[in-house]
Protein backbone atom coordinates (compact mmCIF):
# COMPACT_ATOMS: atom_id res chain seq x y z
CA UNK A 1 0.00 0.00 0.00
CA UNK A 2 2.88 2.73 0.88
CA UNK A 3 4.36 1.95 -2.46
CA UNK A 4 0.41 2.37 -4.19
CA UNK A 5 0.50 5.96 -2.21
CA UNK A 6 3.79 7.01 -3.27
CA UNK A 7 3.52 5.96 -6.67
CA UNK A 8 0.16 8.32 -7.48
CA UNK A 9 -0.50 10.84 -8.92
CA UNK A 10 -1.26 13.87 -6.61
CA UNK A 11 -4.40 14.29 -8.59
CA UNK A 12 -5.39 10.74 -8.03
CA UNK A 13 -4.53 10.85 -4.57
CA UNK A 14 -6.53 13.79 -3.67
CA UNK A 15 -9.52 11.68 -4.90
CA UNK A 16 -8.32 8.44 -3.25
CA UNK A 17 -8.70 10.73 -0.25
CA UNK A 18 -11.69 12.39 -0.76
CA UNK A 19 -13.44 8.85 -1.47
CA UNK A 20 -12.18 7.56 1.58
CA UNK A 21 -10.18 4.90 0.25
CA UNK A 22 -6.94 6.17 1.89
CA UNK A 23 -7.13 8.19 4.75
CA UNK A 24 -4.51 11.39 5.36
CA UNK A 25 -3.13 10.40 7.63
CA UNK A 26 -1.69 7.05 6.01
CA UNK A 27 -0.35 8.80 3.42
CA UNK A 28 1.82 11.31 5.27
CA UNK A 29 3.23 7.87 6.97
CA UNK A 30 3.59 6.70 3.63
CA UNK A 31 5.67 9.94 2.48
CA UNK A 32 7.27 10.23 6.04
CA UNK A 33 8.74 6.59 6.03
CA UNK A 34 9.65 7.49 2.32
CA UNK A 35 11.65 10.03 3.51
CA UNK A 36 13.68 8.38 6.49
CA UNK A 37 14.07 5.49 3.98
CA UNK A 38 16.03 7.73 1.19
CA UNK A 39 16.43 11.17 2.13
CA UNK A 40 20.24 10.30 3.59
CA UNK A 41 21.04 9.25 -0.01
CA UNK A 42 19.44 12.45 -1.69
CA UNK A 43 19.56 14.99 0.99
CA UNK A 44 16.45 17.06 -0.16
CA UNK A 45 15.05 18.04 3.29
CA UNK A 46 16.42 20.54 5.86
CA UNK A 47 13.91 19.86 7.85
CA UNK A 48 11.15 17.07 8.78
CA UNK A 49 9.44 16.61 11.99
CA UNK A 50 6.86 13.73 11.93
CA UNK A 51 4.42 14.87 14.77
CA UNK A 52 3.91 17.86 12.96
CA UNK A 53 3.27 16.44 9.67
CA UNK A 54 0.92 13.98 11.02
CA UNK A 55 -0.99 16.76 13.11
CA UNK A 56 -1.92 18.21 9.44
CA UNK A 57 -2.66 15.14 8.63
CA UNK A 58 -5.02 14.15 11.22
CA UNK A 59 -7.01 17.66 10.44
CA UNK A 60 -7.89 16.68 7.27
CA UNK A 61 -8.84 13.65 8.02
CA UNK A 62 -11.36 15.52 10.87
CA UNK A 63 -12.61 17.71 8.08
CA UNK A 64 -13.60 15.11 6.15
CA UNK A 65 -15.04 13.25 9.47
CA UNK A 66 -17.15 16.27 9.62
CA UNK A 67 -18.67 16.30 6.35
CA UNK A 68 -16.95 19.22 4.92
CA UNK A 69 -16.42 19.13 1.24
CA UNK A 70 -12.79 18.70 0.69
CA UNK A 71 -10.36 20.69 -2.27
CA UNK A 72 -8.82 18.49 -4.81
CA UNK A 73 -5.70 18.38 -3.21
CA UNK A 74 -6.82 17.99 0.71
CA UNK A 75 -4.49 15.76 2.54
CA UNK A 76 -1.70 15.83 -0.31
CA UNK A 77 1.65 15.98 0.52
CA UNK A 78 3.62 18.62 -0.05
CA UNK A 79 7.13 19.57 0.21
CA UNK A 80 7.97 23.31 0.57
CA UNK A 81 10.85 25.08 -0.50
CA UNK A 82 13.07 26.81 2.68
CA UNK A 83 12.56 30.35 1.58
CA UNK A 84 8.99 30.33 2.80
CA UNK A 85 8.07 31.72 5.89
CA UNK A 86 6.73 28.60 7.94
CA UNK A 87 4.88 28.99 12.05
CA UNK A 88 5.57 25.67 12.81
CA UNK A 89 8.78 25.05 11.15
CA UNK A 90 12.40 26.71 11.21
CA UNK A 91 13.06 29.13 8.29
CA UNK A 92 16.36 29.11 7.10
CA UNK A 93 16.64 30.25 3.07
CA UNK A 94 19.92 27.98 3.82
CA UNK A 95 22.05 30.27 5.46
CA UNK A 96 23.43 30.55 8.65
CA UNK A 97 22.01 33.33 9.11
CA UNK A 98 18.71 32.74 10.17
CA UNK A 99 19.77 29.33 11.46
CA UNK A 100 17.18 27.94 13.66
CA UNK A 101 14.99 30.81 13.18
CA UNK A 102 11.63 30.12 13.59
CA UNK A 103 9.22 32.80 11.81
CA UNK A 104 6.22 34.43 13.83
CA UNK A 105 4.07 34.56 10.43
CA UNK A 106 2.94 32.00 7.25
CA UNK A 107 3.86 33.49 3.78
CA UNK A 108 0.66 33.74 1.67
CA UNK A 109 1.85 30.84 -0.22
CA UNK A 110 2.28 28.39 3.11
CA UNK A 111 -1.06 29.42 4.53
CA UNK A 112 -3.29 29.09 1.61
CA UNK A 113 -1.44 25.36 1.54
CA UNK A 114 -3.27 24.83 4.68
CA UNK A 115 -6.60 26.13 3.79
CA UNK A 116 -6.50 23.82 0.64
CA UNK A 117 -5.63 21.32 3.22
CA UNK A 118 -1.91 20.00 1.84
CA UNK A 119 -0.11 18.89 4.16
CA UNK A 120 3.58 20.16 4.54
CA UNK A 121 6.21 17.65 5.07
CA UNK A 122 8.67 19.85 5.54
CA UNK A 123 11.21 22.07 4.42
CA UNK A 124 13.83 21.72 1.38
CA UNK A 125 17.22 22.23 1.04
CA UNK A 126 18.12 25.19 -1.78
CA UNK A 127 21.06 27.87 -2.87
CA UNK A 128 21.27 30.06 0.11
CA UNK A 129 18.77 32.91 -0.09
CA UNK A 130 17.38 31.37 -3.62
CA UNK A 131 21.14 32.08 -5.16
CA UNK A 132 22.25 29.60 -7.32
CA UNK A 133 21.73 26.76 -9.88
CA UNK A 134 22.90 23.47 -8.28
CA UNK A 135 21.58 23.69 -4.51
CA UNK A 136 25.42 23.92 -3.51
CA UNK A 137 25.50 27.22 -2.19
CA UNK A 138 23.40 25.82 1.04
CA UNK A 139 25.48 26.09 3.97
CA UNK A 140 23.95 22.96 5.47
CA UNK A 141 24.17 20.08 3.08
CA UNK A 142 24.55 18.60 -0.53
CA UNK A 143 21.55 17.61 -2.39
CA UNK A 144 21.97 14.90 -4.83
CA UNK A 145 20.12 14.63 -8.12
CA UNK A 146 18.19 11.16 -8.13
CA UNK A 147 18.46 10.01 -11.92
CA UNK A 148 23.04 10.32 -10.91
CA UNK A 149 23.70 11.11 -7.41
CA UNK A 150 26.94 12.35 -8.48
CA UNK A 151 25.43 15.19 -10.42
CA UNK A 152 23.22 18.21 -9.16
CA UNK A 153 19.65 18.65 -8.66
CA UNK A 154 19.62 22.12 -10.31
CA UNK A 155 18.98 25.37 -8.01
CA UNK A 156 18.33 27.41 -6.41
CA UNK A 157 14.94 24.94 -5.27
CA UNK A 158 17.15 21.74 -5.63
CA UNK A 159 16.25 20.14 -2.83
CA UNK A 160 12.43 20.67 -3.65
CA UNK A 161 12.88 19.34 -7.08
CA UNK A 162 14.99 16.22 -5.58
CA UNK A 163 12.49 15.40 -3.57
CA UNK A 164 9.95 15.29 -6.21
CA UNK A 165 12.06 13.34 -8.34
CA UNK A 166 12.69 10.77 -5.34
CA UNK A 167 9.17 10.07 -4.60
CA UNK A 168 9.72 12.35 -1.53
CA UNK A 169 6.81 14.16 -2.17
CA UNK A 170 4.00 14.36 -4.65
CA UNK A 171 4.48 18.05 -5.06
CA UNK A 172 6.51 20.74 -4.06
CA UNK A 173 7.02 24.62 -4.13
CA UNK A 174 9.73 26.90 -5.28
CA UNK A 175 10.44 30.44 -6.09
CA UNK A 176 12.13 31.30 -9.47
CA UNK A 177 13.80 34.58 -9.65
CA UNK A 178 16.05 33.80 -12.88
CA UNK A 179 15.25 29.99 -14.08
CA UNK A 180 15.01 28.31 -9.92
CA UNK A 181 11.75 26.57 -10.47
CA UNK A 182 12.55 25.84 -14.57
CA UNK A 183 15.90 24.67 -14.41
CA UNK A 184 15.65 22.40 -11.59
CA UNK A 185 12.26 20.58 -13.15
CA UNK A 186 14.46 20.12 -16.34
CA UNK A 187 17.20 18.60 -14.99
CA UNK A 188 15.37 16.33 -12.46
CA UNK A 189 12.66 15.35 -15.51
CA UNK A 190 9.89 17.13 -13.50
CA UNK A 191 7.12 20.14 -14.59
CA UNK A 192 8.10 23.51 -13.46
CA UNK A 193 6.38 26.44 -13.54
CA UNK A 194 7.36 30.26 -13.32
CA UNK A 195 3.87 32.10 -13.30
CA UNK A 196 3.33 35.81 -14.47
CA UNK A 197 5.38 37.73 -12.23
CA UNK A 198 2.70 39.43 -9.95
CA UNK A 199 0.29 36.08 -10.39
CA UNK A 200 1.55 34.34 -6.87
CA UNK A 201 2.14 35.96 -3.29
CA UNK A 202 5.92 37.02 -2.52
CA UNK A 203 4.73 37.95 1.20
CA UNK A 204 6.60 35.71 3.80
CA UNK A 205 8.86 34.74 0.62
CA UNK A 206 12.53 35.58 2.17
CA UNK A 207 13.72 38.60 -0.52
CA UNK A 208 16.21 37.79 -3.08
CA UNK A 209 15.50 40.04 -5.74
CA UNK A 210 11.97 41.78 -5.38
CA UNK A 211 11.03 42.76 -9.22
CA UNK A 212 11.52 38.94 -10.24
CA UNK A 213 11.17 36.57 -7.38
CA UNK A 214 7.72 34.50 -8.29
CA UNK A 215 6.63 31.06 -6.29
CA UNK A 216 5.29 28.52 -8.56
CA UNK A 217 4.83 24.83 -8.14
CA UNK A 218 6.88 21.35 -9.31
CA UNK A 219 5.44 18.37 -9.93
CA UNK A 220 5.78 14.92 -11.71
CA UNK A 221 3.23 15.74 -14.57
CA UNK A 222 1.48 18.73 -15.54
CA UNK A 223 -1.67 18.36 -14.51
CA UNK A 224 -0.85 17.93 -10.94
CA UNK A 225 1.31 21.35 -11.35
CA UNK A 226 -1.46 23.36 -12.26
CA UNK A 227 -3.85 21.99 -9.46
CA UNK A 228 -0.77 23.25 -7.29
CA UNK A 229 -0.21 25.97 -8.92
CA UNK A 230 -4.31 27.42 -8.78
CA UNK A 231 -4.26 26.19 -5.02
CA UNK A 232 -1.91 28.98 -4.14
CA UNK A 233 -1.64 31.36 -6.59
CA UNK A 234 -4.12 34.70 -6.93
CA UNK A 235 -4.23 38.26 -5.26
CA UNK A 236 -3.05 38.92 -2.07
CA UNK A 237 -3.25 42.55 -0.63
CA UNK A 238 -0.16 42.18 1.45
CA UNK A 239 1.83 41.87 -1.97
CA UNK A 240 2.17 45.37 -3.60
CA UNK A 241 3.12 43.65 -6.62
CA UNK A 242 0.47 41.12 -6.85
CA UNK A 243 -2.13 41.04 -9.43
CA UNK A 244 -5.45 42.09 -8.52
CA UNK A 245 -7.13 39.92 -11.47
CA UNK A 246 -8.42 35.75 -11.28
CA UNK A 247 -6.14 33.42 -11.71
CA UNK A 248 -5.86 31.63 -14.89
CA UNK A 249 -7.84 28.88 -16.25
CA UNK A 250 -4.42 26.36 -15.88
CA UNK A 251 -6.29 23.19 -14.59
CA UNK A 252 -8.30 23.34 -17.35
CA UNK A 253 -5.57 23.86 -19.64
CA UNK A 254 -4.00 21.16 -18.37
CA UNK A 255 -6.60 18.48 -18.83
CA UNK A 256 -7.39 19.89 -22.30
CA UNK A 257 -3.79 20.37 -24.00
CA UNK A 258 -4.46 20.18 -27.80
CA UNK A 259 -2.15 22.13 -29.74
CA UNK A 260 -4.35 22.29 -33.01
CA UNK A 261 -3.83 25.62 -34.97
CA UNK A 262 -1.25 27.39 -32.07
CA UNK A 263 1.53 29.48 -33.70
CA UNK A 264 4.71 28.55 -31.75
CA UNK A 265 7.58 30.81 -32.22
CA UNK A 266 11.36 29.39 -31.62
CA UNK A 267 13.82 31.58 -30.27
CA UNK A 268 16.87 31.78 -32.45
CA UNK A 269 18.87 33.30 -29.32
CA UNK A 270 18.09 30.27 -26.97
CA UNK A 271 19.40 27.56 -29.16
CA UNK A 272 22.49 26.89 -31.49
CA UNK A 273 26.19 25.88 -30.61
CA UNK A 274 26.78 26.40 -27.02
CA UNK A 275 24.04 23.75 -26.42
CA UNK A 276 25.26 19.89 -25.27
CA UNK A 277 23.94 17.81 -28.52
CA UNK A 278 21.48 15.55 -26.52
CA UNK A 279 19.75 18.78 -25.42
CA UNK A 280 19.08 19.88 -29.22
CA UNK A 281 18.43 16.52 -30.52
CA UNK A 282 15.65 16.19 -28.01
CA UNK A 283 14.32 19.64 -28.00
CA UNK A 284 14.18 19.85 -31.98
CA UNK A 285 12.30 16.03 -31.99
CA UNK A 286 9.55 17.93 -29.67
CA UNK A 287 8.84 20.78 -32.07
CA UNK A 288 8.71 18.24 -34.95
CA UNK A 289 6.29 16.50 -32.40
CA UNK A 290 3.96 19.75 -31.84
CA UNK A 291 3.71 20.25 -35.64
CA UNK A 292 2.56 16.54 -36.25
CA UNK A 293 0.27 17.32 -33.57
CA UNK A 294 -0.96 20.69 -35.56
CA UNK A 295 0.60 23.61 -34.07
CA UNK A 296 2.38 25.99 -36.90
CA UNK A 297 5.84 26.07 -36.05
CA UNK A 298 8.12 29.56 -36.91
CA UNK A 299 11.72 30.68 -35.97
CA UNK A 300 12.35 34.46 -35.04
CA UNK A 301 14.26 36.45 -33.58
CA UNK A 302 14.57 38.31 -29.83
CA UNK A 303 17.85 40.14 -30.67
CA UNK A 304 18.21 41.40 -26.96
CA UNK A 305 18.02 38.16 -25.06
CA UNK A 306 21.68 37.89 -26.06
CA UNK A 307 22.06 40.43 -23.22
CA UNK A 308 19.79 39.25 -20.97
CA UNK A 309 22.26 37.19 -18.61
CA UNK A 310 24.42 40.31 -18.31
CA UNK A 311 22.07 42.46 -17.28
CA UNK A 312 20.04 39.54 -14.85
CA UNK A 313 23.63 39.47 -13.11
CA UNK A 314 23.57 43.45 -12.55
CA UNK A 315 19.93 43.68 -12.12
CA UNK A 316 19.20 40.87 -9.49
CA UNK A 317 22.90 41.46 -7.52
CA UNK A 318 21.60 45.15 -7.02
CA UNK A 319 18.37 44.58 -5.53
CA UNK A 320 19.55 41.15 -3.47
CA UNK A 321 22.36 43.92 -1.72
CA UNK A 322 19.28 46.14 -0.77
CA UNK A 323 17.29 43.57 0.43
CA UNK A 324 19.85 41.64 2.51
CA UNK A 325 20.79 44.91 4.52
CA UNK A 326 17.94 43.97 6.45
CA UNK A 327 20.34 41.78 8.25
CA UNK A 328 21.93 43.51 10.26
CA UNK A 329 22.01 41.08 13.70
CA UNK A 330 19.40 43.77 15.88
CA UNK A 331 16.31 42.15 15.53
CA UNK A 332 16.39 38.54 14.58
CA UNK A 333 19.10 36.07 13.14
CA UNK A 334 22.38 35.61 14.08
CA UNK A 335 24.57 37.93 16.26
CA UNK A 336 28.33 37.85 16.13
CA UNK A 337 30.93 39.40 18.36
CA UNK A 338 28.33 41.29 20.73
CA UNK A 339 30.64 41.47 23.70
CA UNK A 340 30.62 45.17 24.59
CA UNK A 341 34.02 46.23 23.20
CA UNK A 342 32.21 46.30 19.73
CA UNK A 343 30.33 49.05 18.59
CA UNK A 344 26.77 47.77 16.38
CA UNK A 345 28.81 48.43 13.14
CA UNK A 346 31.62 46.12 14.08
CA UNK A 347 29.13 43.51 15.11
CA UNK A 348 27.08 43.81 12.19
CA UNK A 349 30.00 43.37 10.15
CA UNK A 350 31.62 40.37 11.71
CA UNK A 351 28.28 38.90 11.76
CA UNK A 352 27.06 39.30 8.05
CA UNK A 353 30.68 38.06 6.82
CA UNK A 354 30.02 34.69 9.28
CA UNK A 355 26.63 34.25 8.57
CA UNK A 356 26.82 34.56 4.51
CA UNK A 357 28.64 32.37 2.20
CA UNK A 358 31.12 32.99 -0.25
CA UNK A 359 27.88 33.57 -3.52
CA UNK A 360 25.84 35.66 -1.26
CA UNK A 361 29.09 37.89 -0.41
CA UNK A 362 30.20 38.08 -4.10
CA UNK A 363 26.33 39.37 -5.26
CA UNK A 364 26.31 41.87 -2.19
CA UNK A 365 29.39 43.44 -3.16
CA UNK A 366 28.72 42.94 -7.05
CA UNK A 367 25.44 45.04 -6.56
CA UNK A 368 26.88 47.19 -4.22
CA UNK A 369 29.25 48.35 -7.04
CA UNK A 370 26.46 48.48 -9.39
CA UNK A 371 24.91 50.93 -7.63
CA UNK A 372 27.25 53.15 -6.66
CA UNK A 373 27.97 56.63 -7.93
CA UNK A 374 30.09 56.70 -10.94
CA UNK A 375 29.18 53.56 -11.87
CA UNK A 376 25.50 53.58 -11.32
CA UNK A 377 24.55 54.80 -15.32
CA UNK A 378 27.04 52.49 -16.74
CA UNK A 379 26.16 49.51 -15.15
CA UNK A 380 22.26 49.41 -13.32
CA UNK A 381 21.57 51.65 -15.60
CA UNK A 382 22.13 50.14 -18.69
CA UNK A 383 21.05 46.91 -17.16
CA UNK A 384 17.52 48.16 -16.63
CA UNK A 385 17.33 49.77 -20.29
CA UNK A 386 18.41 46.08 -21.41
CA UNK A 387 15.30 45.21 -19.43
CA UNK A 388 12.86 47.35 -21.66
CA UNK A 389 14.26 45.94 -25.01
CA UNK A 390 13.51 42.59 -23.44
CA UNK A 391 9.68 43.21 -23.20
CA UNK A 392 9.83 45.03 -26.27
CA UNK A 393 10.95 41.66 -28.12
CA UNK A 394 8.81 39.85 -25.92
CA UNK A 395 5.84 41.99 -27.22
CA UNK A 396 7.17 41.92 -30.65
CA UNK A 397 7.01 38.28 -30.62
CA UNK A 398 3.78 37.70 -28.98
CA UNK A 399 1.84 39.79 -31.94
CA UNK A 400 2.83 36.93 -34.34
CA UNK A 401 2.79 33.82 -32.01
CA UNK A 402 0.91 32.56 -29.46
CA UNK A 403 4.24 30.89 -27.25
CA UNK A 404 7.64 30.74 -27.33
CA UNK A 405 10.11 27.68 -26.83
CA UNK A 406 13.30 27.23 -26.21
CA UNK A 407 15.31 24.26 -24.34
CA UNK A 408 15.04 25.10 -20.69
CA UNK A 409 18.77 24.81 -20.16
CA UNK A 410 21.49 24.40 -22.50
CA UNK A 411 22.99 21.06 -20.70
CA UNK A 412 21.43 18.29 -18.61
CA UNK A 413 22.74 17.90 -15.20
CA UNK A 414 26.03 18.80 -14.40
CA UNK A 415 28.44 17.25 -11.93
CA UNK A 416 28.66 18.09 -8.23
CA UNK A 417 31.60 20.33 -7.79
CA UNK A 418 32.16 20.78 -11.56
CA UNK A 419 31.13 24.42 -11.54
CA UNK A 420 31.69 25.24 -7.60
CA UNK A 421 34.74 27.66 -8.53
CA UNK A 422 33.50 29.15 -11.73
CA UNK A 423 30.76 31.39 -11.08
CA UNK A 424 30.09 32.66 -14.90
CA UNK A 425 29.87 29.25 -16.03
CA UNK A 426 27.33 28.64 -13.15
CA UNK A 427 25.42 31.32 -14.01
CA UNK A 428 25.31 30.42 -17.64
CA UNK A 429 22.66 27.31 -16.35
CA UNK A 430 20.06 29.85 -16.58
CA UNK A 431 20.73 31.38 -19.99
CA UNK A 432 17.58 30.01 -21.52
CA UNK A 433 15.04 31.21 -18.58
CA UNK A 434 16.07 34.56 -17.32
CA UNK A 435 14.30 36.84 -20.35
CA UNK A 436 10.87 35.74 -18.84
CA UNK A 437 12.24 36.83 -15.30
CA UNK A 438 13.04 40.22 -16.59
CA UNK A 439 9.78 40.82 -18.71
CA UNK A 440 7.65 38.78 -15.92
CA UNK A 441 5.84 36.23 -17.90
CA UNK A 442 4.32 32.97 -17.43
CA UNK A 443 7.14 30.44 -18.58
CA UNK A 444 6.92 26.48 -17.75
CA UNK A 445 9.57 23.36 -18.07
CA UNK A 446 8.18 20.19 -19.12
CA UNK A 447 10.36 17.15 -19.99
CA UNK A 448 10.90 15.84 -23.52
CA UNK A 449 12.88 13.13 -23.03
CA UNK A 450 16.50 12.01 -22.38
CA UNK A 451 19.84 13.09 -23.52
CA UNK A 452 21.44 9.79 -25.37
CA UNK A 453 24.71 10.53 -24.41
CA UNK A 454 23.99 10.70 -20.89
CA UNK A 455 20.69 9.68 -20.53
CA UNK A 456 19.49 12.30 -18.08
CA UNK A 457 16.39 14.43 -18.73
CA UNK A 458 16.07 17.65 -21.02
CA UNK A 459 13.67 19.97 -20.44
CA UNK A 460 11.33 22.05 -23.16
CA UNK A 461 10.63 25.52 -22.23
CA UNK A 462 7.16 26.88 -23.20
CA UNK A 463 6.72 31.18 -22.74
CA UNK A 464 3.53 32.76 -22.97
CA UNK A 465 2.28 36.42 -22.38
CA UNK A 466 1.63 37.96 -19.02
CA UNK A 467 -1.40 36.45 -17.57
CA UNK A 468 -1.72 33.59 -20.27
CA UNK A 469 -0.24 30.82 -17.88
CA UNK A 470 -2.96 28.25 -19.55
CA UNK A 471 -1.12 28.88 -22.82
CA UNK A 472 2.02 27.00 -21.33
CA UNK A 473 0.50 23.96 -19.40
CA UNK A 474 -1.80 23.46 -22.74
CA UNK A 475 0.97 22.79 -24.79
CA UNK A 476 2.77 20.91 -21.82
CA UNK A 477 -0.09 18.88 -21.54
CA UNK A 478 -0.01 18.40 -25.24
CA UNK A 479 3.83 17.16 -25.25
CA UNK A 480 3.11 15.02 -22.14
CA UNK A 481 0.63 13.22 -23.19
CA UNK A 482 2.41 12.47 -27.32
CA UNK A 483 5.60 11.24 -25.58
CA UNK A 484 3.89 9.18 -23.21
CA UNK A 485 2.32 7.85 -25.83
CA UNK A 486 5.45 7.02 -27.95
CA UNK A 487 7.90 6.49 -24.77
CA UNK A 488 5.99 5.28 -21.93
CA UNK A 489 6.62 7.03 -18.55
CA UNK A 490 9.70 9.10 -18.24
CA UNK A 491 10.06 9.26 -15.02
CA UNK A 492 9.81 5.61 -14.52
CA UNK A 493 13.32 5.02 -16.20
CA UNK A 494 14.92 7.20 -12.62
CA UNK A 495 16.50 4.91 -10.45
CA UNK A 496 14.44 6.40 -7.84
CA UNK A 497 10.69 5.65 -9.30
CA UNK A 498 7.90 4.31 -7.08
CA UNK A 499 5.55 3.08 -9.68
CA UNK A 500 2.34 2.16 -7.81
CA UNK B 1 38.29 44.05 -19.02
CA UNK B 2 37.55 45.70 -16.09
CA UNK B 3 40.07 45.59 -13.48
CA UNK B 4 38.97 45.65 -9.51
CA UNK B 5 42.02 46.63 -7.22
CA UNK B 6 42.16 45.56 -3.99
CA UNK B 7 41.17 48.85 -2.49
CA UNK B 8 38.51 48.94 -3.92
CA UNK B 9 37.29 45.39 -3.07
CA UNK B 10 37.84 46.53 0.41
CA UNK B 11 35.63 49.53 0.10
CA UNK B 12 33.03 47.72 -1.12
CA UNK B 13 33.17 45.47 2.03
CA UNK B 14 32.66 48.21 4.23
CA UNK B 15 29.48 49.80 2.20
CA UNK B 16 28.12 46.43 2.39
CA UNK B 17 28.88 45.65 6.34
CA UNK B 18 30.91 42.70 5.50
CA UNK B 19 34.27 41.49 7.83
CA UNK B 20 35.79 40.18 4.85
CA UNK B 21 39.46 38.50 5.32
CA UNK B 22 42.53 39.05 3.72
CA UNK B 23 41.69 35.91 0.89
CA UNK B 24 38.33 36.97 0.57
CA UNK B 25 39.64 40.23 -0.73
CA UNK B 26 42.11 38.56 -3.06
CA UNK B 27 39.29 36.10 -4.35
CA UNK B 28 36.52 38.64 -4.94
CA UNK B 29 38.95 41.68 -6.63
CA UNK B 30 39.37 38.60 -9.35
CA UNK B 31 36.05 37.59 -9.19
CA UNK B 32 34.62 40.61 -9.72
CA UNK B 33 36.57 41.55 -12.59
CA UNK B 34 35.82 38.21 -14.14
CA UNK B 35 32.02 39.01 -13.70
CA UNK B 36 31.41 42.85 -14.75
CA UNK B 37 33.90 42.24 -17.59
CA UNK B 38 31.17 39.38 -18.72
CA UNK B 39 28.25 41.43 -17.83
CA UNK B 40 29.62 44.63 -19.46
CA UNK B 41 27.36 43.58 -22.62
CA UNK B 42 24.73 45.85 -21.33
CA UNK B 43 26.80 48.90 -22.11
CA UNK B 44 26.86 48.13 -26.33
CA UNK B 45 23.28 47.16 -26.36
CA UNK B 46 21.78 49.89 -23.99
CA UNK B 47 22.46 52.89 -26.12
CA UNK B 48 20.34 56.09 -26.97
CA UNK B 49 17.02 56.93 -25.27
CA UNK B 50 15.74 53.89 -24.47
CA UNK B 51 13.84 54.09 -21.02
CA UNK B 52 14.47 51.88 -18.40
CA UNK B 53 12.56 49.04 -16.53
CA UNK B 54 12.65 48.86 -12.85
CA UNK B 55 9.87 46.33 -12.72
CA UNK B 56 8.20 44.06 -14.75
CA UNK B 57 4.44 45.34 -14.37
CA UNK B 58 3.57 48.99 -15.10
CA UNK B 59 2.05 49.07 -11.40
CA UNK B 60 2.18 52.55 -9.24
CA UNK B 61 0.86 53.57 -6.37
CA UNK B 62 -1.01 50.47 -5.30
CA UNK B 63 -3.03 51.33 -1.57
CA UNK B 64 -5.16 48.56 0.19
CA UNK B 65 -7.93 49.50 2.58
CA UNK B 66 -6.83 51.56 5.59
CA UNK B 67 -8.40 49.17 8.14
CA UNK B 68 -6.69 47.30 11.87
CA UNK B 69 -6.05 44.04 10.57
CA UNK B 70 -4.62 41.36 13.40
CA UNK B 71 -0.87 41.86 13.82
CA UNK B 72 1.84 40.56 16.12
CA UNK B 73 1.99 40.86 19.53
CA UNK B 74 4.86 42.07 21.68
CA UNK B 75 6.25 39.07 22.32
CA UNK B 76 5.81 37.16 19.04
CA UNK B 77 7.80 40.29 17.61
CA UNK B 78 10.71 40.08 20.13
CA UNK B 79 11.31 36.02 20.29
CA UNK B 80 13.86 36.00 17.95
CA UNK B 81 15.73 38.73 18.95
CA UNK B 82 19.55 38.05 19.85
CA UNK B 83 19.08 40.15 22.90
CA UNK B 84 16.05 41.61 24.42
CA UNK B 85 16.13 44.16 27.78
CA UNK B 86 12.83 45.50 29.22
CA UNK B 87 11.05 44.35 26.24
CA UNK B 88 13.28 46.06 23.47
CA UNK B 89 15.73 45.06 21.40
CA UNK B 90 19.45 45.38 23.25
CA UNK B 91 22.00 46.61 20.29
CA UNK B 92 25.87 47.24 20.53
CA UNK B 93 27.00 50.40 21.47
CA UNK B 94 25.76 52.89 18.42
CA UNK B 95 27.53 55.89 19.13
CA UNK B 96 31.29 56.51 20.07
CA UNK B 97 33.10 57.06 23.03
CA UNK B 98 33.52 60.92 22.98
CA UNK B 99 29.39 61.63 21.43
Amino acid sequence: MVSDIVGMTAARLGEAIREGQVSAEETATAYLDRIEAVDGRIGAYLHVDRETVLEQARAVDARRAAGEELGPLAGVPVAHKDVFTTKDMPTTSASRILEGWRPPYDATVTARLREAGLVILGKTNMDEFAMGSSTENSAYKVTRNPWDTDRVPGGSSGGSSAAVAAFEAPLATGTDTGGSIRQPAAVCGLVGAKPTYGGSSRYGVIAFASSLDTPGPFARNVLDAALLHEAFSGHDPRDSTSIDAPVPQVVEAARRGDVEGLRVGVVKELDGDGFQAGVRQRFHETLELLESLGAKVVELSCPSFDAALSAYYLIAPSECSSNLARFDAMRYGLRVGDDGTRSAEEVMSLTRAQGFGPEVKRRIMLGTYALSSGYYDAYYGSAQQVRTLIKRDFDAAFENVDVLVSPTTPTTAFSIGERADDPMAMYLADLCTIPSNMAGNASLSVPCGLAPEDGLPVGFQIMAPALADDRTYRVAAAVESALTERDGDLLSRNPYAVTG
Amino acid sequence: MTAITRDEVAHLARLSRLALDESELDTLAAQLGDILTAVAKVQEVAKGDIPPSSHALPLTNVYRPDEVGPGLTHEQAMAAAPAVEDQRFRVPRILGEDE
